[in-house]
């Protein structure tokens, strides 16, 4: 086992501190001089021509230094997948849900910005609205996008061996259906963004967002700004959770804005707009036949989803490929077939929210092997654990385990949560379930078709001081990617952590696809191993050179350098740095050199001390239609035991106790490995238990705050027991792969299959309201009787 | 018009001219660059904007500035003292008990509440204090180890 220094401990975050004092400036945190306020102007109805817009009131109105809609915006359109660029900024033929953008103002203050708004006139003429995908799809719907018939936004078919022939070959098939309804990330800090355009034509976007790099493409195609001319600056980041990760209408309008005013603008969302926004979790329809042998071999899957989008693409084309191919794994199904069909519906776009398209395809999946399980009479354990996956395999559709903890994790949790001593030993109202997931390690491929790296750093070394400088345009959310990667720079270094600065979060520093598809750790990790490694050769090298020694022979551990044979006299070196020190009461001393004086030396034979690194996935994957979506250089992998209770006689469902393995390969901070766990696990919990976006029948959220949407309080979440479960990945760095996303997997389904252990009646529907539930025991016992 | 108001804030006492209807949040972040408040509802139902109003957490967001009149507010910024951080901060930074950090100001200040009134919470109580402060990333576990850790430290001094 390899000793490390800095790597597979706990270490306390470096942004931490800052948090903690109020220090820390989140984007509504900012303020420039000059600075204006900018406000959107949503449609109020779902389907709407746009007869005319008449902004000259709103101009006059004093304070009001510029409004803008498609005529100032222009109609380049824009999306995240290329395949699917669906949106303009502003809606100039028709709007096409509540929410839909419109116009924006700049102003001198947020009051004159909403007065302003309402002196907007925008002629409608209502069209017929689709809210259902039943609704869009039927026959003579109304058509939400010309190009895109029967409201279909993206169809998938792909079939993987031979289904319908394994069918043939199975003892036991199940058919089952499940529904979830569509989530918000609800992160606690809403979208906003600053927009800087100087004179010089240069545009500075400070925004929160988890993909500084898409943000800055999407700016400058829409506007038409030189894209070497926009730098996306990241600031704090108060979560995203898959919401902040493409351009926002509220950068662009920023950006226009402060184009045309000559002065910063803000755009910040109110928690409403937050909800308008939408680019959360879509509502997904599975109905899944599974066919297994009655020795609980698993032969074969027969899978279509529905999902409903809203109104424009955004992620949705990954999003209906996801929840097809993330099935594949991590059990061994030779035989799969998928249809996937996201349709179009007059409500805000659902996007990319935590575990993207595998959450509710997986809710209904593990739920199926429970079912299965009981009706051939095995342990729902032994099931999993029979065709688990292990490293080397490969899926039907061609996705590489390269490592894969499953097994262990899966013995892991049986182990801690006392399972044999517990499941059918429990008492009526008391149920304990479990199940299991897998999830990329980043995407395989960026949104755009490119031979882009994925990730880049720079490692430069102060001149003095031996502090390591660690530029990347990575993104830090609040998921610890800052301390991660610095601790990646320290180990491959041999610096101590206290010697790391992180800046982040800005596309000056390179090119970093973010925060999303939980890629981070694996691919900003893997270019910032490299940079470490290609600036500690140069300071290896200059102290080699120095001391007539061969590199090999020189180590550097702990911000000292170590020499491995003997004892070598670098006196001279320790004194020519004390003399150009002279005066400071800090001398190096003792038996050491010290990284400082190394870099130092390095500095001054060969001038600034820089290393680079980049990362880019080896090509991955098959050659069918949507092989990209789902490759990765690796996957994460978990299962969960869940405990709860269930009044009978309410359908009231409480979690008792979770208890989770997740293996991320290496755990480079133990302690952030754990709260993504359990943050996690506290998202599945409150997506099984309570969230649910909802709306009229005139397509506006009737809930679209937090007190309605109910997302889990320190009262709803039980405590967790973590268990962190090591594969060593050999595609990671130091074998380091995902735990962000891959963690909340197992959770919805262990939840039904713990809740059908208590009651003995099957949800098949999210939330689990206690309605639901107790029509769920109600039916079961009208059954019985 | 505006009213004149005196409210004293984080130990300095301020004599301002107020908007009546401006909100404590607004006026603390917006006047006084005291931006460690967070606004992530406006409309109380998240607790990002928890501040110590005469020792009592509450959302400053629901709160108009002239109902502070006369009264001493804390916010994030006044906690730590002359020796660095409150005991409080510092058992959040090393419990891992910081994530995002949007709910840390809110959630630090009702700890700081709740361990003046019950030095010695156990788990249960903790939990149920900071019920109001929503937290959508740590899924509040080490959040509860870091305000237990700091009760013990501060019954320790």
């Amino acid at each position: 086992m390899k000793d490390y220094s800095v790597i597979n401990q706990r270490a306390p975050r470096l942004d931490a501190p800052d948090k903690a004092t109020g220090r820390a400036r989140y984007v509504d945190d900012l303020t420039l001089p000059g600075m204006l306020y900018g406000a959107i102007l949503h449609s109020p109805l779902p389907h709407a021509k746009i007869l005319n817009i008449d902004t000259s009131k709103a101009a006059r109105l004093p304070g009001v230094k510029a409004v803008v809609t498609a005529k100032e915006a222009g109609l380049v359109k824009y999306g995240v997948s290329p395949a699917r660029y669906d949106e303009t900024l502003f809606c100039y033929d028709k709007v096409r849900y509540v929410g839909d953008e419109v116009a924006a103002v700049a102003a001198v203050d947020m009051e004159t910005a909403q007065e302003a708004l309402s002196l907007i006139e925008v002629d409608y003429e209502e069209l017929p609205a689709v809210f259902t995908i039943e609704e869009a799809m039927a026959e003579g719907a109304p058509v939400i996008h010309e190009d895109f018939p029967r409201n279909i936004c993206a169809e998938v078919h792909q079939e993987f061996g031979h289904v319908e022939a394994a069918f043939k070959e199975c003892d036991l098939i199940r058919t089952d259906k499940f529904i979830n309804k569509r989530q918000e990330s609800a992160a606690l800090e809403p979208h906003g963004c600053i927009a800087d355009y100087d004179y010089l034509g240069n545009l500075t976007l400070y925004t929160s967002t988890q993909t500084p790099h898409y943000v800055m493409r999407t700016v400058a195609m829409v506007l038409g700004i030189p894209v070497g001319k926009v730098r996306v600056v990241k600031p704090y980041v108060g979560g995203g959770f898959g919401s902040k990760a493409e351009g926002t209408p509220a950068e662009m309008s920023a950006a226009l804005l402060s184009r045309l005013t000559g002065k910063p603008v803000k755009v910040v969302y109110g928690r409403e707009e937050v909800f308008m926004h939408g680019r959360s979790r879509h509502q997904f329809i599975h109905e899944m036949t599974l066919g297994v042998k009655k020795d609980g071999t698993l032969m074969a899957l027969k899978h279509k989803c529905y999902l409903d989008g809203g109104a424009y693409t955004s992620f949705g084309i990954a999003t209906v490929y996801y929840a097809g191919s993330m099935l594949g794994g991590p059990y061994k199904l030779p035989n799969m077939k998928y249809d996937g069909y996201r349709v179009y519906t007059n409500k805000p776009a659902c996007g990319a929210q935590r575990g993207h398209g595998a959450v509710a395809a997986r809710a209904l999946f593990e739920q199926q092997l429970d079912i299965i399980a009981e009706e051939l009479g095995i342990d729902p354990i032994e099931l999993r654990l029979k065709n688990v996956m292990s490293r080397g395999d490969v899926t039907c559709n061609e996705l590489n385990m390269s490592s894969l903890g499953m097994k262990e994790c899966i013995e892991a949790v049986r182990e801690g949560s006392q399972w044999s001593k517990k499941k059918g030993k429990l008492p009526k109202g008391k149920g304990i379930g479990m199940a299991c997931g897998f999830f990329v390690s980043g995407a395989g491929y960026p949104i755009y078709r490119s031979e882009t790296y994925h990730s880049t750093a720079t490692i430069k070394l102060s001149e003095d001081g031996g502090t390591v400088n660690l530029y990347t345009a990575s993104a830090e959310i609040g998921q610890g990617s800052d301390t991660v990667l610095a601790m990646i720079a320290a180990e491959a270094l041999g610096v101590r952590l206290t010697d790391v600065k992180v800046y982040s979060g800005d596309t000056e520093f390179g090119v970093d696809l973010g925060a999303y598809s939980s890629r981070q750790t694996l691919m900003s990790g893997h270019a910032v191993k490299e940079a470490a490694e290609a600036a500690r050769k140069q300071v290896v090298e200059s102290v080699a050179d120095e001391l007539g020694l061969s590199p090999e022979d020189i180590d550097v551990r702990e911000g000292k350098v170590i020499f491995k044979n003997g004892d070598v006299d670098f006196t001279p070196i320790r004194e020519r740095y004390i003399k150009e020190h002279r005066g400071w009461t800090d001398h190096p001393k003792g038996p050491y050199l010290t990284f400082r004086e190394a870099a130092r030396l390095a500095y001054l034979k060969k001038g600034v001390i820089v290393g680079t690194g980049k990362y880019k996935p080896p090509k991955l994957g098959g050659g069918f239609k949507g092989a990209a979506v789902g490759t990765s250089p690796a996957y994460g992998c978990s299962a969960e035991v869940v405990e709860v209770t269930v009044d009978l006689e309410t359908g009231h469902v409480v979690i008792d106790d979770m208890t989770d393995a997740h293996d991320c390969g290496f755990a480079i901070n133990r302690t952030s490995v754990e709260g993504q766990m359990q943050g996690s696990l506290s998202m599945g919990l409150g997506e099984a238990l309570f969230e649910e976006v909802k709306f009229d029948r005139n397509g506006r959220i009737l809930n679209p705050n937090l007190s309605e949407y109910k997302i889990p309080t320190s009262l709803d979440v039980p405590e967790i027991k973590t268990i962190i479960v090591e594969s060593n990945e050999p595609n990671g760095p130091f074998g380091a792969k995902e735990v962000g996303e891959g963690a909340i997997m197992p959770t919805i389904p262990a939840i039904l299959n713990a809740v059908y252990d208590a009651v003995g009646a099957r949800v098949f529907e999210l939330p689990l309201l206690p309605e639901r539930v107790y029509m769920a025991i109600k039916q079961k016992r009208q059954y019985k009787e | 018009m505006k009213k004149l108001i005196s409210l004293t804030v984080n130990g300095k006492v301020y004599e301002v001219a107020v908007k009546p209807n401006q909100t404590l949040v607004d006026f603390l972040r917006g006047e006084l660059d005291l931006i460690g408040t967070k606004k992530g509802c406006e409309v109380g139902d998240c607790g990002s904007c928890t501040v110590l109003m005469d020792g009592r957490p509450v959302n400053s967001c629901l709160v108009l500035v002239v109902q502070a009149n006369g009264r001493k507010i804390q916010t994030i910024e006044g906690l730590e003292g002359p020796q660095g951080l409150h005991p409080i901060q510092k058992a959040f930074v090393d419990k891992g008990a910081i994530q995002c950090g949007f709910c840390t100001p809110g959630m630090i200040l009702t700890a700081k509440s709740l361990l003046e009134n019950n030095p010695r919470p156990d788990r249960e109580e903790i939990r149920k204090a900071i019920s109001g402060n929503l937290c959508r990333c740590t899924g509040y576990q080490k959040i509860v180890d870091a305000i237990e850790a700091a009760s013990q430290d501060m019954a320790n001094q």
